[in-house]
């Protein structure tokens, strides 16, 4: 009887699909950033305790990602970037994305807490919160501002990594928060200038379909220049350095370079060369996320030497 | 109809089985490791239930 349905049911998912349904990509931006915050906060952390306080973080933002496709397979299904994710393509059915990224919350949550400490385990909480419900259920649909505010989601994990280890918020987490919080428009608005067509089909009111492309190229190079302060100012705190200042100076001369390429731009020259400024941009993003935060660690790195810090 | 055993299907189910196997195997591991962690730094690992603790009041009035 079992050997019939099985049969009948060609789309049954295997373990990979499962992890697919926690966003494997996003989780290592999580996990790093993650990682990052504890490593650089003031207090030691036992090797077992930190490797699970990252571990459950990273389960977190799996959840919220799983909770998320649940939420969402309706405008995944239609766009390009995402149809093949498991629950558009059939291969995990909606209810069972949800029941995975409802066990996971709260398992994660609830091991956060035993493993580090409640004030963690409440801001994943918050984060699991913030990405699903706040992010996914309510702004994405219904404004252009949805990146701005839902980056919130993706700005918490190095608060959560340095509360693992203080037990407190503190200026530092909140300027790596803050460096997280106002990178996140720029990159994404780039993605959106070249996935043309992706989120209008979708119903999804991205900047780029409710304002305009004119206006989306504006706000990216304004939020790139919102962004320097915050990212060179965190090198003035104790988690930041000369290596860290060297890092945040070039790398947010390169983005405000990107972004003023980009907002000179218009779309009949984006067009012709099929959006190689917008591409490049949006790479670099990414790299510069990685770097900076890389380059927290090397100061966290190099204070036992009498090198880091100020 | 007797159905091939070497079927796709089965190996995707047996692939499953072991992930979900694996996980929880890794899960308990972490478990222990956090226990011994904890209750080898001298973690606070108590707190208050049904019965009373002195040893955890004089602590609180002493903070």
């Amino acid at each position: 009887m079992s050997d019939t349905r099985a049969f009948e049911a060609p789309g049954e998912a295997g373990f990979g699909d499962y992890v697919q349904l926690l966003k494997p990509r996003v989780m290592s931006l999580v996990v790093f950033t993650a990682l990052v915050g504890l490593l650089v906060a003031p207090v030691g952390v036992h090797p077992v305790i930190a490797f699970a306080s990252i571990l459950f973080i990273a389960l977190g933002a799996g959840a919220s990602g799983a909770l998320n496709m649940w939420w969402d397979a309706d405008i995944d299904a239609v766009m390009r970037r995402t149809k093949s994710r498991p629950v558009p393509s059939g291969k995990v059915e909606a209810g069972e994305a949800l029941a995975v990224g409802l066990a996971l919350s709260g398992l994660s949550v609830v091991m956060l807490g035993l493993a580090a400490n409640w004030l963690a385990a409440a801001l994943l909480a918050f984060t699991i919160f913030f990405y699903a419900v706040i992010y996914s259920m309510w702004l994405k649909r219904s404004t252009p501002q949805n990146i701005v505010i839902g980056g919130a989601a993706g700005a918490f994990p190095p608060m959560i990594g340095w509360a693992c280890a203080t037990g407190s918020v503190s200026v530092e987490s909140l300027l790596m928060f803050a460096l997280i919080f106002m990178w996140t428009p720029p990159h994404f608005w780039a993605l959106a200038l070249f996935m043309k067509d992706d989120y209008s089909n979708a119903g999804v009111p991205m900047l780029t379909v409710t304002h305009g492309r004119r206006s989306t190229r504006n706000h990216i190079l304004i939020y790139t220049i919102l962004l320097a302060p915050v990212a060179i100012g965190a090198a003035f705190t104790s988690i930041g350095g000369p290596v860290y200042l060297t890092a945040a100076l070039l790398l947010n001369a390169w983005f405000l370079i990107g972004a003023w390429r980009i907002w000179r731009r218009d779309e009949a020259v984006a067009e012709a060369d099929s959006y190689a400024t917008e591409k490049s941009v949006f790479r670099f993003s990414l790299y510069y996320l990685f770097l900076l935060f890389g380059a927290f660690l090397a100061e966290a790195a190099l204070k036992p030497y009498g090198l880091g810090g100020w | 109809m007797a159905f091939p055993p070497e079927h796709e299907i089965h190996r995707r189910r047996l692939g499953r089985n072991v992930g979900v196997g694996v996980t929880l195997a890794l899960f308990i591991v972490l478990v222990f490791a956090l226990t011994v962690v904890k209750v080898t730094r001298g973690d606070p690992m108590q707190g208050f239930d049904h019965s009373v603790r002195p040893e955890l009041a004089i602590e609180e009035e002493g903070q």
